[in-house]
């Protein structure tokens, strides 16, 4: 579970936005979309706590792969500077992914660094010919990424919460407007955004959640969240990614 | 495997070594399980257990600090029952000893789980949770009133069928009081639990749902250290499991300088699964080249 990978590349994409690219033998594990991996970022004790970051692109064929986080604080920050041919401690893949089943349509809805994980997912689903859709917002156009490599895989509409690119407004004020009909949704974003998206939309679909973790591998009861019949799951372990209507939002 | 110089015996333990996962931070060992044989441990102390079951907190439960972390858990476990007839028979496979935590909100609520999973056939003792900072009824409140932990060590040892290590809080004025009003009733002592404490974003907001949580990690040790240096000065015999912090064999050998007898890991198993495997195999190689008979030659450096 614990690997050493050495950094590619890094890079600035969008406002605070890092794009890290990563190479090792643990990438051939990494096959299902929505899976994170939790990356130490600092090999003294100021940060005895990993981050959980989403994979964003996986390329099995150079056994590399690709995390796109929000560099915001202290941690993160400290992970924008990693520079490459620099080793990273990360555990991987972890949790459950999207669950990458055939046929129709359907639409994929991202907020902010909530995107990132949705990239393999089109990539995936794009593979055993699925139509994707999809739906993505940002506070600003300084902070959109991503927006040409998911046109190179299906329409891509752009919500902006100051209307500075895009529609103005959240990612609903577009999915209200789409006239075709999906089979199914994705989404990954801000709680509120998932619980608009799932209210809204009255096909099935999946979320996946996020939460301040601890362990990422279910001794720590740190993410839990409530399901609707009563039990609780654990983010890092039962999820990230869950069946709408799963987890009470 | 065993290495005689690593070997400890506490009350009710034999320690293959003296390197154990703190409570809350191993859960049950099954997740760990997966990473390496649990049998290489000196023993396990698994997440407390409580009466009934416990959902825990809100979240967010936790949150880090500069060399540490905070966390609000709330005791979530799926109660003593449940984890007789699941949790700690998963570990009945592994040639180690358990420590059980024991909590509650009441007295008699200690004394029915402390006379349930003392029955259980690896577990070797117990530890008594008057520490836990993140539940509003019972845990800490019985750790800081040297009363009311004296009463209620007394209440469980009788309840017990194996020794009874109480685990102590920091947040007390005097730690040598606590000690010692529970000390001659207990078989040993786990010190130190977390301290309290918070964080905030950058709204000026606390971050946990708690608003205060138990801080853990590197940044305590330096308070476990003289807490426990400070109970050995007047209980020169009282068996003591130190912990807070332990990130390296040399964290290791000041707990035991201080006066510990074992040690166990908490936080730290968090940021490094395997840190409880690789600190045993490092402190094997560190006693050979430090040529002493056995680890417990560092003990009591620190006043000797």
């Amino acid at each position: 579970m614990k690997n050493i990978m050495t950094v590619v590349s890094q890079e600035e994409i969008a406002d605070k936005i890092y794009e890290m690219v990563l190479e090792g033998e643990i990438t051939q594990n990494m096959t299902t979309p929505g899976q994170f991996v939790h990356v130490r970022v600092s090999g003294s004790t100021e940060n005895v706590l990993r981050r959980p970051i989403s994979i964003s692109d996986i390329n099995q064929d150079k056994s590399q792969f690709t995390i796109t986080y929000r560099a915001d604080g202290e941690g993160t920050g400290k992970l924008s500077r990693f520079k490459p041919g620099d080793a990273v401690d990360l555990l991987s893949p972890l949790g459950s992914g999207y669950p990458v089943e055939p046929g129709g349509h359907v639409l994929i809805v991202g907020g902010g660094i909530g995107v990132p994980p949705l990239y393999e997912l089109s990539k995936q689903l794009n593979a055993i010919g699925v139509k994707t859709t999809h739906v993505l917002g940002f506070n600003s156009s300084k902070d959109i990424f991503y927006e040409e490599k998911f046109r190179a895989l299906g329409e891509t509409l752009i919500a902006t919460a100051d209307g500075s690119y895009g529609t103005e407004g959240f990612v609903t004020d577009v999915t209200r407007h789409l006239t075709d009909s999906f089979d199914r949704f994705y989404a990954c974003g801000p709680k509120v955004m998932l619980k608009a998206v799932s209210d809204e939309l009255d096909i099935d679909g999946y979320i996946s959640l996020e939460e301040r973790m601890g362990c990422g591998f279910g001794v720590c009861y740190a993410c839990v969240c409530q399901r609707a019949d009563g039990t609780q799951a654990k983010i890092c372990t039962d999820g990230p990614v869950f069946r709408k209507g799963e987890i009470i939002l | 495997m065993t290495n005689s110089k690593l070997a400890v015996s506490l009350p009710g333990l034999e320690l293959k070594n003296p390197v154990m996962p703190a409570s809350g931070c191993f859960s049950f060992g099954e997740e760990f399980s997966k990473l390496y044989d649990l049998s290489k441990l000196g023993a396990i102390m698994i997440k407390a257990a409580t009466e009934e079951e416990r959902p825990g907190n809100k979240t967010p439960r936790v949150a880090e600090t500069a060399s540490g972390m905070l966390n609000a858990i709330g005791l979530q476990n799926p109660g003593v029952d449940h984890i007789m007839e699941h949790e700690l028979k998963f570990l009945e496979q592994y040639d180690v000893p358990v420590i059980a935590n024991v909590a509650g909100t009441k007295i008699e609520d200690y004394v029915s789980v402390a006379e349930k999973i003392s029955g259980a056939p690896n577990v070797k003792a117990l530890e008594l949770n008057i520490s836990c900072p993140n539940v509003k009824e019972g845990g800490i409140q019985f750790g800081t009133d040297p009363e009311t932990a004296r009463k209620l060590t007394y209440e469980v040892k009788n309840a017990s069928s194996v020794p009874v290590y109480v685990k102590l809080s920091p947040n007390v004025t005097n730690i040598v009081d606590m000690a010692k009003s529970v000390g001659d009733m207990a078989d040993g002592l786990t010190m130190i639990n977390t301290l309290v404490g918070m964080r905030l974003d950058k709204s000026g907001r606390p971050i946990l749902a708690n608003i205060t949580g138990g801080l853990s990690g590197p940044a305590i040790k330096p308070v476990s250290l003289n807490m426990i240096y400070q109970v050995r000065q007047h209980m020169p015999d009282v068996p003591i499991i130190g912990m807070g912090g332990i990130a390296t064999t040399d964290d290791v050998f000041d707990y035991l300088s201080v006066g510990a007898d074992a040690v166990a890991v908490g936080t730290m198993n968090f940021t490094d699964p395997y840190i409880c495997p690789t600190l045993i195999d490092e402190l094997a190689t560190r006693v050979n080249t430090l040529n002493i008979d056995h680890i417990h030659d560092l003990k009591g450096r620190a006043y000797s």
